[in-house]
């Protein structure tokens, strides 16, 4: 089964993503606290993006579809136009910095690279495509 | 969407927080405790409504820990649910953070019994 979802690059538009997301995921009778982190990963990859890429420019748009393979295999593609962020080159702080340094963010990516199996960049001529991969 | 509403019980201040903190409304949750946090020594954060929070809300509770630290003041979280819980343990903020089951033993810690 494959969905699709489109939005803004608002902040605001985050909740429906997270909500679009818990309403397919529950359709394939996954764990409650599963789900919870899938949505949180795909939430942490689009908020980074609309924050660092769009500058909450609502005139933009991501988009995302949601790949269900089996009972096996998820993918979750976030689709924007831009630079493009290589996640993959992303260089992990470390926490007990975070701490010292009394910052707010830098913990998004970690999140992810935890939560998913793979995480990969797969960058066109304007389109780019953030691809997750959750094996279940 | 979230909601913050306090209470304040004898030298114990409560911050209830409602809802979904997320990039968008993680500020809310920070103004709340950077209130809280120059007015009290005893807070307690009540998260039994708390239905979903993202790196920007966990982002929030770190920045406070040195600051706990330095003004000795006392904060714990409690009420989690399971899914909530869960996402403070996958980079294990839960032993940097103090949280306990419940009201009670929010008390208890906050009160140095």
């Amino acid at each position: 089964m494959e969905y699709k979802y489109k939005i803004p690059c608002s902040k605001s538009k985050l909740g429906e993503i997270r909500e679009f997301l818990q309403h397919i995921l529950s359709e394939n009778s996954i764990p409650e606290v599963t789900i919870n982190t899938l949505v949180l990963a795909v939430d942490e990859v689009c908020a980074n993006l609309i924050i660092h890429s769009h500058n909450c420019n609502p005139e933009e748009h991501l988009e995302l579809k949601v790949k269900v393979i089996g009972n096996s295999k998820i993918t979750f593609d976030i689709i924007d136009h831009g630079d493009g962020f290589n996640i993959s080159e992303y260089k992990e702080p470390l926490i007990s910095d975070i701490v010292k340094q009394k910052r707010k963010g830098g913990i998004g990516l970690m999140l992810v690279r935890r939560i998913m199996d793979e995480i990969e960049l797969i960058k066109g001529k304007k389109k780019n495509v953030y691809r997750l991969h959750k094996k279940i | 969407m979230v909601e913050i509403k306090n209470s304040l019980e004898n030298d114990i201040f409560t911050i209830y927080v409602i809802g979904e903190v997320d990039a968008s409304s993680s500020i809310h949750l920070d103004e709340s405790i950077n209130e809280a946090t120059s007015k009290h020594k005893k807070i307690i954060v009540n998260c039994e409504q708390l239905e979903y929070i993202s790196s920007a809300g966990l982002g929030v509770f770190m920045s406070y820990i040195n600051d706990l630290n330095e003004k000795d003041i006392k904060m714990v979280i409690y009420g989690l649910s399971e899914k909530v819980l869960h996402v403070f343990q996958i980079l294990g903020l839960d032993q940097l953070l103090k949280i306990t089951n419940n009201e009670e033993e929010a008390k208890v810690i906050v009160n140095g019994i």
